[in-house]
């Protein structure tokens, strides 16, 4: 098998008549690693997966592929496999005829062709499939086939563009455990772009967050999920509650206490704020406890006003006493009208700068 | 809705029959009736009694009348290839959109709204000998006399050509606009060209679209009339079947002659069809088996 490439440095720039779909978007991609583009539609996303591919020309800028500049290649010259949102199957042939496509393209021997797309089709878990047409399997199927046609070409990268999107949500996770497996067992190195945060965080190694064009954070899930740069971020990961306070204290090992809408907050931060500096606090719904003390250390009081049940737990919607909304998720069963203490835990509390120019919100 | 038993019309079934019933009719009056007809006076020549095949027989032992079918073939078959080819080459190379395309497929639908006679009104001021093309040719020292090209077998092409194109071009843009473009990128990922992935990737997806553009203008072609008078030589060169037919019913006032060259028109029409289905399998065919098999 072919090896797989060293690194993946690239810095684009793409526009589409007036508007600039990625403004100078650079990264520098390791070997064997599993990366995700990851923002919301219209992001630039898929554009910059194109680009990579050479489906779509780069206004502007560079692709280098191990020292060797590649941008302006066709796509053909490429050697990248890619993984489409609607499987993109041809359907004049069967299930042989997609995967053999390339093969025969490079004039492989017949008895070479035939064993290679019987490992593939092992290998995505479809034995038996060659004789069949895309129109017979169904969109789980079809995306096997479409990753088997892919990877039969032992491409150097494997581009994926939002390929779990048009299925269903049972078959999304199973389908996500699949492409991590196969990622993994062949050591490919992969490109995955997706709007939704939960593929991000379960398959890669590194999470590019993307917003207008621009690169907003890089980092391991972990980063992300913990330490988003700011609301922005810290919004697709799934923080909820947002409250606009003012720094009033900062202590040794980067404590802040803030203030505002008459809470006092404390917790930690990553950023360096100027004492008075506006700072927004953000909570999960799921970090933020309810009942305990309410004479403790952010500690507020809410009342009850929407209870949804969602199984092991409920969300339920409050507002503090200063009037701002809160989102919960909690186990215990509150009843709409209920005034309950609620503790937002220091270590659970992130701060973050307020919007300001250049996308950094 | 209740379960019904195989065999069983359903509620469904009679409603669908009844609201189908005044389109059959209409399509058994005004097509299959009259079609029917023609095909019976054909068979009834008006100096025999009863029935005889004398029109048909006529029609192939007079070289007058059988030539026509060549000369239709000659001018219907080119033209359809021109037309088709064209088309597909123009709707192919815009399928992903192109500046100022709407501009450009309203000069080229221009044609269809004007109707045949406007269109050849046109074409013989334009084209004729002392038209702007011959003018602009001479002027620019390129031919020393005024090129024919009206009142010929290629000013019934031209005008064919311009009436037909449109129509098979929209149809193609359609149709190949149609192709998810993800198909073609994906062929290209796999290491296919632009020709490969129009050899094997788009043209046998267009085929179906391709087959549907060659029958339609083979047929517009075949049962060319008002372009053959007005731009051809009806009586010689361009006298095609139609106007055989039409001189028969309308000079000779021979009616089931003139049916009987309108069928065997028909037939051609249909031997014609026959072929382009035929060759699409083909197509189709030889572009699913690979590359490697041949």
């Amino acid at each position: 098998m072919k090896e797989t490439i060293e690194s993946l440095r690239f810095r684009i720039t793409k526009r589409f008549g007036a508007k600039t779909v990625l403004k100078d978007f650079g990264l520098e991609v390791r070997g064997r690693q599993f990366i995700t583009f990851l923002g919301p539609s219209g992001c630039g996303k898929s554009t910059a997966l194109n680009i990579i591919a050479g489906l779509i020309p780069a206004t502007d800028g560079e692709v280098w592929l191990d020292g060797e500049r590649i941008d302006h290649l066709p796509p053909e010259k490429r050697g990248f496999g890619m993984v489409f949102q609607n499987y993109a199957l041809f359907p004049h042939m069967t299930v042989f005829g997609n995967i053999a496509f390339g093969l025969q393209l490079q004039r492989r021997p017949a008895a070479e062709i035939a064993e290679r797309v019987r490992q593939m089709l092992d290998l995505v878990q479809l034995p038996g499939f060659e004789g069949r047409y895309p129109g017979q399997l169904s969109g789980g199927q079809q995306q096997r086939i479409a990753i088997a046609r892919a990877l039969v070409l032992h491409p150097r990268l494997l581009l994926l563009d939002e390929p779990l999107s048009n299925l269903d949500a049972k078959l999304r996770i199973e389908m996500r455990a699949e492409i991590k497996r196969i990622h993994t067992s062949l050591g490919l190195t992969s490109i995955y772009v997706t709007h939704d945060q939960v593929e991000a965080l379960s398959l890669s190694d590194w999470v590019v967050v993307m917003r207008d064009g621009l690169l907003i954070q890089a980092g391991t899930p972990q980063e992300i999920h913990d330490q988003p740069v700011n609301v922005f971020v810290a919004d697709f990961m799934g923080f909820r509650n947002f409250f606009q306070t003012q720094v009033v204290a900062l202590g040794p090992d980067r404590e802040v206490e803030a203030t505002g809408n008459g809470m006092k907050i404390r917790g930690k931060t990553r950023h360096t704020f100027a004492p008075g500096a506006s700072v927004v606090v953000a909570i999960r719904p799921d970090d933020v406890v309810v009942g305990g003390d309410v004479g403790g250390p952010n500690a507020f009081r809410a009342k009850v006003d929407i209870v949804e049940y969602l199984g092991r737990e409920d969300e339920v919607i409050l507002t503090l006493e200063s009037g701002a909304r809160l989102w919960v998720h909690t186990e215990a069963r509150l009843t709409p009208g209920d005034l309950v203490p609620v503790v937002f835990p220091p270590e659970k509390v992130i701060f973050l700068p307020t919007e300001g120019p250049g996308g950094t919100a | 809705m209740r379960p019904r038993r195989a065999g069983e019309p359903s509620e469904l079934d009679l409603m669908a029959m009844a609201c189908l019933a005044p389109s059959l009719l209409y399509v058994l009056v005004m097509f299959v009736y009259p079609f029917l007809y023609g095909i019976y006076l054909s068979l009834r020549p008006l100096k025999v009694d009863g029935f005889s095949l004398a029109n048909y027989i006529a029609f192939f032992s007079d070289q007058y009348q059988y030539k026509t079918v060549g000369i239709t073939f000659r001018l219907a078959v080119p033209n359809t290839v021109v037309v088709v080819a064209f088309s597909l080459l123009l709707a192919y190379n815009m399928r992903r959109g192109v500046w100022l395309e709407r501009t450009i497929t309203t000069i080229l639908v221009l044609p269809i709204s004007l109707g045949v006679i406007l269109l050849a009104q046109g074409i013989l001021g334009f084209y004729g000998g002392r038209g702007w093309f011959n003018q602009m040719l001479l002027g620019l020292g390129l031919i020393e006399d005024s090129l024919v090209l009206t009142h010929n077998f290629t000013g019934v092409m031209l005008s064919l050509f311009m009436q037909q194109f449109p129509f098979c071009f929209l149809m193609l843009l359609g149709y190949i606009s149609g192709i998810d473009p993800s198909i073609e990128n994906s062929a290209r990922t796999l290491g296919a060209g632009p020709w490969t992935v129009f050899q094997r990737v788009m043209l046998p997806l267009i085929a179906p679209g391709l087959a549907i553009a060659f029958a339609l203008v083979f047929v517009m072609s075949f049962a060319t009339f008002p372009s053959a008078i007005l731009l051809g030589q009806p009586t010689g060169a361009t006298r095609t079947i139609a106007i055989a037919a039409y001189a028969q019913a309308f000079e000779m006032y021979d009616m089931p002659y003139a049916s009987a060259i309108a069928v065997i028109m028909g037939l051609f029409q249909l031997a014609g069809l026959l072929v382009i289905i035929l060759l699409r399998r083909r197509m189709v065919l030889a572009a699913t088996m690979g590359v490697g098999k041949r």
